[in-house]
């Protein structure tokens, strides 16, 4: 336990520390918002615009920081030599791994908030009413997305390409799912591509609490499709997650 | 007591045989060096003392413990250099230290090792802002902040520049004389021949010789003599260079001439090694 917290706590440091990670992973969903607050005016899902795009944020958040953020700082890390480093300390393998997840949910938790702040303070987006069930349904979607972020990292080979290969996946998952705006009018071979992705199921349930007033439960469709999708990908990370660069 | 002992050990990637049977012992306090061309099996070697890797066969002991599943009691105890690695650019020299201090149950005073590895300027400086050679005093100190009593190093001046290595040189000879048991691998052979007490010669999986140093220099018992005659240079091999540099000189001396560029020199490890592992290929 001690050496849980002492790993959480350098593993912030090192984030916030790195300028380019906490802009790209917690600056940009929120300066998202702010572009698209800007343009997009009327009424979406029968609510004020911002409220359906401040819930789009979270849900592409949640895959920017949970996947892509979460992939790449291990990818990073792998080729850099230090997850062989660290596998030489005492400190054990889960203490360190769950230390990272941890650290990559503060820092999405707190772009939530953040994301809540900014939505209140430029177009006075209201706070959640059933707030546990958002907390949840945020806290399975990011969990899901660490999962696959972890099972990615076995598939990028270096760290040159790691952050095309990686956005190459959650800009168009983003776009396909609705997170940039809704997505009733995309031809239905985009919508159908789109029901495949894990983000659009975590939208459809964020859309639900926030916007129509529902509870998690009431949407066990997109329950069954995290969790499924979480359990893919840590079963696959099982298999493909290395704690090494490749040889030569 | 020593603290490692390899018996038999084998390992194989696929159908190709990296390590064929090798054994060796190494004595607490004792710097032993692995010697040997790419691919020879010297880091499969090491990966396997230090736990990254499992063995096929042999038995393998380090401190008491078998390296394989890679206990923890045996991470308390050991400091690992790796050869190519990085650490977190944005931290300083000081911070990187605590984080790994702060995994061990004992660590040694990060100051201590900071002015030990000769960072004590640079450190609260960024890792980002060092040189190449204080990176790697770096991965040094990253090593030895847990008080391990054996360490690892893995080439651990490939890419310095003379100066550097001279420093890298003094430092491993301080820690020689802190007591710890030092492995170490290397392409340089002077490297090894300035530190090492013992040293094994890696080829295609086996050891093909292991002794000190002079011992290994000792088996040829050829000098060489060389000068430069008529503007040729003239190489000598000779069993008998006290009879043969006699004649030479009172010759020389006779007719009036100077031997310009006159050396006898002992054969190097590097001499021996490269005439040992050249060996029989094709």
């Amino acid at each position: 336990m001690r050496l849980f917290w002492h790993q959480l706590r350098w593993e912030q440091l090192v984030f916030w520390r790195s300028r380019e990670a906490a802009v790209f992973v917690f600056l940009f969903p929120l300066l998202l918002f702010t572009l698209l607050t800007a343009v997009y005016n009327g009424r979406i899902y029968g609510k004020p615009a911002s409220w359906a795009l401040l819930a789009g944020m979270l849900g592409y958040g949640a895959a920017n920081t949970a996947f892509a953020g979460l992939a790449l700082l291990l990818v990073a890390r792998r080729e850099m030599g230090i997850l062989k480093r660290i596998r030489a300390t005492p400190l054990p393998s889960p203490t360190y791994l769950v230390a990272v997840l941890v650290s990559t949910m503060l820092v999405f938790t707190l772009q939530s908030v953040a994301l809540f702040l900014l939505g209140r303070l430029l177009k006075s987006t209201p706070w959640p009413t059933h707030a546990l069930s958002l907390v949840l349904a945020l806290a399975l979607g990011a969990a899901a997305f660490a999962g696959l972020g972890l099972a990615i990292t076995g598939f990028i080979r270096s760290l040159e390409g790691s952050s095309a290969v990686v956005n190459l996946i959650v800009l168009p998952m983003a776009f396909l799912s609705g997170s940039f705006g809704p997505t009733r009018h995309y031809p239905t071979a985009l919508r159908t591509i789109g029901d495949i992705f894990p983000l659009k199921h975590l939208l459809d349930a964020i859309n639900a609490i926030y916007l129509h007033g529902q509870q998690l439960w009431d949407q066990p469709t997109a329950i069954a499709v995290l969790a499924g999708w979480g359990a893919v990908g840590l079963a696959v990370a099982q298999r493909t997650f290395r704690w090494e660069p490749r040889e030569g | 007591m020593s603290a490692i002992t390899v018996r038999n050990l084998h390992k194989s990637y696929g159908a190709h045989e990296a390590l064929r049977g090798i054994s060796f012992e190494l004595a607490e306090g004792e710097v032993f060096g692995l010697l040997g061309p790419n691919g020879a099996g010297k880091t499969t070697t090491v990966e396997i003392l230090e736990g990254y890797r499992a063995r096929d066969g042999g038995e393998v002991e380090v401190l008491g413990h078998d390296p394989a599943g890679s206990p923890r009691g045996l991470r308390e105890r050991i400091g690992v250099v790796l050869q190519h690695s990085q650490l977190w650019a944005n931290l300083t020299v000081d911070e990187t230290h605590r984080m790994f201090a702060g995994y061990y149950e004992h660590p040694r005073d990060v100051g201590e090792v900071i002015s030990l590895v000769g960072l004590d300027e640079k450190r609260h400086a960024r890792i980002k802002t060092l040189s190449g050679g204080q990176k790697r005093r770096l991965d040094l100190g990253v090593a030895l902040v847990g008080d391990p009593e054996l360490i690892f190093l893995d080439e651990p001046t490939t890419g310095f520049d003379p100066a550097a290595r001279r420093a890298a040189w003094d430092m491993i000879r301080s820690l020689r004389s802190l007591g710890k048991t030092i492995l170490l691998t290397t392409h340089y052979l002077d490297e090894a021949e300035q530190l090492a007490d013992r040293v094994a010669v890696l080829r295609e999986g086996l050891i093909i010789r292991e002794g000190t140093p002079a011992e290994l220099t000792g088996e040829t018992n050829e000098t060489e003599i060389r000068f430069r005659e008529n503007g040729t240079e003239r190489i000598i091999h000779t069993t008998e260079p006290t009879r043969l540099l006699h004649d030479l000189t009172t010759k020389a001396v006779a007719e009036g001439r100077e031997l310009e560029g006159l050396t006898v020199r002992r054969p190097t490890l590097e001499d021996v090694y490269l005439l040992i592992t050249a060996g029989d290929e094709e």
